[in-house]
């Protein structure tokens, strides 16, 4: 990957590597994911709206990874304790609806995030203001979807509820503090819950009562510690690069 | 904007000329992606490009169509930076832009619209969104056009039909 050089940052201020890397990482490792799906999607809409959104993210990573380093170098060399995505980025696609709650709970997330970084005119504020307008589409999509299989046939219905149960758990670490992401987590936590639990309600689903946070809940990614599918994930994307170093098409 | 000299005023037109990759009918001047064009000294220029998305893969493309003309026009130096503040928006495109656009057979943003998506009710299958400004057929200029999918072939539109001509089109999505 190749590109001139890119200005985030008007202003002279450092930037945070850390708070580059996670953010980074969550955009990078769930546009992988949502990749995995090109060639296997229900129908061809999704196909080209799955895709389009792994782009989005993966543009986003591009820009947060350049801010702490060379890009290729820590998308493709980083051993897997060295990412800080969140886990619930990581999670394997399962079926469509997995696929469509992680979406619900992650974009529902980034938009909020992107949405205060943006009005704090940190180092972040000129990327977070560009991506905060492609992050509305993703939430609107993932929305609309929630609400047409909550609300849809019994089969659709017992899978989104499955799917919402599942992933409850890596919620809570949505809004452990970053070092260097200076944003209000307890008030983005309450907004993300009141937008979330609208929608499943509006979907005729209930919001999940387990725990997302504490012994039973998941969330270790921001310290480098990931769940089993990941390195099977990384293994994938990073092959090729690492099998032929500096390969270009 | 600042005051250009006129070697810059011409170096500007220039690069602004370029078609966009993806959408050969529209130029970067009209697309609204090109912000500035600075002579730093006797042969080198450096010109400021901002994406349309942030994962837009065509800014590669037209970093190296701008090297490429304005080398041609003797510039021996160029450097095409990418900025991202302010970001683009598609009240960037300049009307004779969407007219293009509608021309080529892709429905126009409207203009100054509350950024983002726009909520839509959820219809027995497909969604109608009554309360917005339509978007009109650019085919037959129906305002009566349904959302089939939200990203279309690229992340910058959304597809619709027309339920008068019944033809689908792409619509430039609002950002």
């Amino acid at each position: 990957m190749s590109t001139p050089e890119t200005t985030a940052a008007p202003t002279a201020s450092p930037i945070p590597r850390a708070a580059a890397i996670a953010l980074g990482d969550d955009a990078l490792v769930l546009s992988h994911r949502l990749g995995e799906w090109a060639g296997h999607a229900p129908v061809l809409e999704e196909e080209v709206a799955l895709a389009n959104i792994a782009l989005d993210l993966l543009g986003q990573a591009r820009v947060l990874l350049s801010l702490a380093g060379d890009e290729d170098e820590l998308a493709y060399l980083r051993e897997e304790r060295a990412f800080r995505n969140l886990q619930l980025v990581e999670q394997p696609n399962g079926d469509f609806a997995h696929t469509i709650v992680r979406q619900l709970y992650f974009s529902t997330y980034q938009h909020l995030l992107y949405a205060e970084l943006a009005a704090g005119g940190g180092p972040f504020a000129p990327l977070a203001a560009k991506a905060v307008k492609e992050v509305a589409y993703h939430r609107d999509h993932a929305e609309q979807w929630t609400l047409r299989l909550g609300d849809g046939t019994e089969e659709s219905h017992a899978r989104m509820l499955r799917a919402c149960e599942a992933l409850w758990r890596f919620t809570g670490e949505l809004f452990q503090p970053v070092e260097g992401v200076e944003v209000d987590g307890k008030r983005m936590e309450t907004a993300w819950l009141a937008s979330v639990g609208e929608i499943l309600r509006r979907a005729t689903l209930s919001v999940p009562e387990g725990p997302r946070s504490g012994a039973w809940a998941a969330g270790a990614g921001r310290q480098g510690l990931h769940t089993e599918s990941f390195g099977r994930m990384l293994a994938e994307m990073q092959h090729l690069h690492r099998s032929h170093p500096g390969a270009s098409w | 904007m600042v005051t250009l000299t006129p070697l810059e005023t011409e170096l500007f037109a220039l690069a602004g000329s370029v078609p966009d990759p993806e959408l050969p009918v529209l130029t970067l001047r009209e697309l609204g992606v090109l912000r500035a064009v600075h002579v730093r000294d006797a042969d080198s220029v450096e010109v400021e490009l901002t994406p349309t998305y942030t994962g837009c893969p065509a800014i590669e493309a037209m970093s190296q169509d701008i090297e490429r003309v304005l080398r041609d026009h003797g510039v021996r130096e160029v450097m095409v930076r990418t900025v991202l503040a302010p970001a683009w928006s598609t009240d960037d495109i300049t009307a004779e832009g969407r007219r293009k656009l509608r021309e080529f057979g892709i429905a126009p943003p409207r203009v100054a619209a509350a950024a983002g998506p726009v909520a839509v009710g959820l219809g027995p299958t497909r969604t109608r969104d009554a309360q917005a400004e339509a978007i009109l057929c650019p085919h037959c200029g129906s305002a009566d056009t349904e959302l089939l999918s939200r990203f279309s072939s690229t992340a910058c539109k959304a597809l619709r039909r027309c339920l008068d001509c019944r033809e689908p089109f792409d619509h430039f999505k609002e950002l």
